[in-house]
Formats: C-alpha cells, structure tokens, sequence
C-alpha cells in the first residue's frame, strides 16, 4: 500500500476513536510518533475530506474535522455493494455469489449436508 | 426498401434466437463461445433494428443506409431542412418518423451505455476510497483484502490499475483453506479477463430499458455465464470440487431475502446450476460445435453490416 494510503488510514483510526471533530492540529498530535509535518496532515484531512469521508466544520479560524461516518456503517456499506442489494450498481462488482433467496440458500444446504456427510 | 425488410428480418431473428439461447442447455457447456453468441446477437439486433428504420426512411433516395444519411444531410442542409428527396415520396411523414425513431433509439443505447459507465467507474472508486480506509491486508491470505464483517462474500473490484479480491470475514469463517484458495482463484479469472467489460452493455441495455422485463431476462442470463466461465479457469487451478462446496457454504451461510422484486423464480437456480455443472462436468463443446457458432455470430454480423450499404 501506498504511503499516502496509509496516513489516510491512520488519519481515519484517530478520528474514529475521538468522539469530537479535530482540528488538523490535534490530528497531528495524536500521529506524534509519526512526526508528521502540519501541511501534510492537512493535505491528508483534505483528500479525505474532498472524498467525502470527513465532513469539516469552521470553528474560528481553524477547521474542525469528523468522519461522515462510523467504521461500520462504511464496511456495511461496502458489503451490500457487493452482494449487490444496491439496485442497479451491478456492474461495478461481481460477488462470488449474490445474496440469495431462503429457499436456494435451503436447497444448497441440503446439497452441503450430502457432500459432508454422504450417506451410508 | 429490400434492405429494409430483410433488417427488420434479422431484428425480430434475434429476439427468437435469444429467446432460444436462454432456453437451451449447450451454453452451459461452452460458456465462453456462449457469452460471445449473445454479444453478437445483442450488437446484431442494435444495428439491424436501427438499420431497417433508416433503410425505409432513406429509402427515397436509393443509396442504402450509408448513402442515404449522407445524402439527406445534404439534402437538408442545401434546402434548409426541406427535405426534397422526401417530397416525393407518397408516405414521407412515416419515412421522417422511422429517421426520427432511429435516431432516438441510437441515442437511448448511447446515453445507457455511457451514464452505465459513468455509474459503474463513479461506483468503483468509491467503493475503492473505502476499501483503502477499512479493509485489510492478511498474511494468511495473499492477493486478497480482508473486510471485517459477519456475512460472508467474496467479491472483485475491477479496475484498470488498482483492482482488487475481497474477502469478508465471514466467508473466511466458513470455508476451510482450500476452498478459500478456490474462491480467490475464480475472482481473479473475472479481473484477468476483464469480465465486467463483458457484462457491461448487458446491464446498460437493462439501464437504458428498465420496465423491459426480458432485458433484465438477458443480462441474468449472460452474468451466469461469466460466471461459470471463472469457475472454468478456477478449475485449471483448483479442483471443482472445493469450488462447489465453497459456493454452497456461501449459499447456506447468506440467505437474504433480496430488496424489490427480485425473488423471481428464474434466479432461484442460478447457484444450484453452478454447483451441479461443477460436481457432474458436462462434456465441453467439441471445437467443430464451437466453430459452428463462432462462424455463425460472425456471418450475422456481417450480413447487418453489408445491409447497412444495399442500396435497394
């Protein structure tokens, strides 16, 4: 993975522990190990902000930022992508097997339990 | 006005052989000179439906398709929009609606197949920013990104340079290490092959045509193909075997019961199929049965085409 690819993620875990927006100072703060320069945290909020994954707020003269949304509700979004429950998004993706209804996925199970198991 | 009727011959053609297509059994055996069977039918059936009603518009000027668009541009242009070749034609306002519904039907396809693609990359990248900031990498799993989420799925995200195998951790919990290995193999035939260029006009005809049912028909149709062609290349590599099993634990571990009306009968089987094609292999496609239809979509298409320029 790129490096820049790897401070958004870490930029993102920051935001998503902190229960308030941060300003790109705190964000900083919070990466001392890293010992980032202040442009490039800055660059970084602002990528992730223009993907529309942080929202910013002005707060005086400094930018406030937060994620747009939690963790889970990205990776829930990531996964009704795929398994194409998102109406006319199919194209973009290809899952290995599309959610299904219960009488296939009971009919598979059936089929399942004779391979596992095969009958005497 | 010959032209014309033998298009609109090959128009209707096509429809009774998609309809045959979908019903028979053999496509199952070839997937791969199936799928191009369809793309041939589906290019066809564009061109000679829009072919015919230019054919008989045109008409009047007796210069085939080719000919006579260029012919009433300048007829057109020379008289100001008084179109005189038309004049002279007792049915001429039926001939300019057939131009104008030509025209129409050619930029419905055009805008479908562009906002599809507009969509789909709109989608992909998205999807991708996303991926980059919750996904993971796994050492236990290479060529794949691990998505920390109950159910399970495995999916690629294709792309021109960046795209991807990803992996729920869910599907991880259900299949043991060799049907996973299987999984991954089969996602990567879809993004080698590029299979979702594949399918793309498939699912831009179902965009530009949403109330058409058959339409929907077609492109289920064409992406169990593909389907069952990555099962072919997961196959070289891994046995079909862990691959069936793989598909049914995804099946028994996922039922949801899907948003809108989707629940039709027909996609009930789509999976059940699968497993059955790679547990009992069907015996291929000689390569004699394969020429014979690859032959057989290029002869349609090259007749289309060669109407587009008879001038009677």
């Amino acid at each position: 993975m790129n490096r820049l690819g790897d401070l958004e993620r870490a930029v993102m875990e920051v935001l998503w522990q902190r229960s308030e927006p941060m300003t790109v100072r705190e964000v900083g703060r919070a990466l001392h190990e890293r010992d980032l320069a202040h442009t490039t945290v800055m660059t970084v909020l602002d990528r992730l902000a223009k993907k529309g994954v942080v929202d910013r707020a002005r707060e005086g003269r400094a930018w406030r930022y937060r994620p747009a949304a939690s963790r889970e509700s990205y990776v829930s979004e990531l996964m009704f992508d795929a398994l194409g429950q998102t109406g006319d998004r199919d194209a973009a993706l290809a899952a290995f097997v599309r959610s299904m209804s219960e009488d296939e996925a009971e009919a598979l199970r059936r089929a399942l339990g004779e391979i596992d198991e095969p009958r005497t | 006005m010959v032209s014309a009727a033998l298009l609109a011959a090959i128009a209707v053609g096509c429809f009774v052989a998609a309809a045959r297509l979908r019903r028979a059994s053999w496509p199952y055996r070839g997937p791969y000179v199936a799928v191009i069977a369809w793309q041939a039918l589906g290019l066809a059936w564009g061109i000679s439906t829009i072919g015919a009603l230019l054919a008989f518009g045109l008409s009047v000027y007796g210069q085939g398709v080719f000919g006579g668009l260029l012919a009433l541009i300048g007829d057109a242009s020379a008289h100001g929009f008084y179109l005189t070749g038309a004049a002279k034609s007792p049915f001429a306002p039926v001939q300019v609606a057939a131009i104008l519904v030509a025209l129409g039907l050619t930029l419905v396809l055009f805008c479908g197949l562009t906002a599809s693609f507009v969509q789909v990359v709109r989608t992909r990248r998205r999807h991708h920013d996303l991926l980059e900031l919750v996904g993971r990498d796994d050492p236990g799993v290479p060529g794949a990104r691990i998505l920390d989420h109950p159910a399970a799925a495995a999916y690629c995200l294709p792309g021109v340079l960046r795209s991807e195998v990803v992996i729920s951790a869910g599907a991880l919990k259900v299949l043991d290490e060799r049907e996973l290995a299987a999984v991954i193999a089969h996602e990567h035939a879809h993004l080698r092959q590029r299979h979702d260029l594949v399918l793309l006009p498939f699912s831009s005809l179902k965009r530009a045509f949403p109330r058409v049912r058959i339409m929907e028909g077609y492109y289920r149709t064409v992406a169990l193909l593909i389907e069952m062609c990555a099962d072919d290349q997961a196959r070289r590599e891994r046995s079909p075997k862990e691959l069936a099993t793989a598909l049914m634990r995804f099946g028994a571990n996922n039922a949801h019961t899907p948003i809108g009306a989707l629940a039709a009968t027909s996609e009930q089987t789509e999976v059940l199929a699968r497993v059955k094609r790679l547990l009992t292999p069907v015996r291929a496609l000689t390569r004699a049965q394969s020429a014979a239809v690859l032959c057989g979509a290029a002869l349609l298409m090259a007749v289309t085409v060669l109407l587009w320029h008879v001038p009677v």
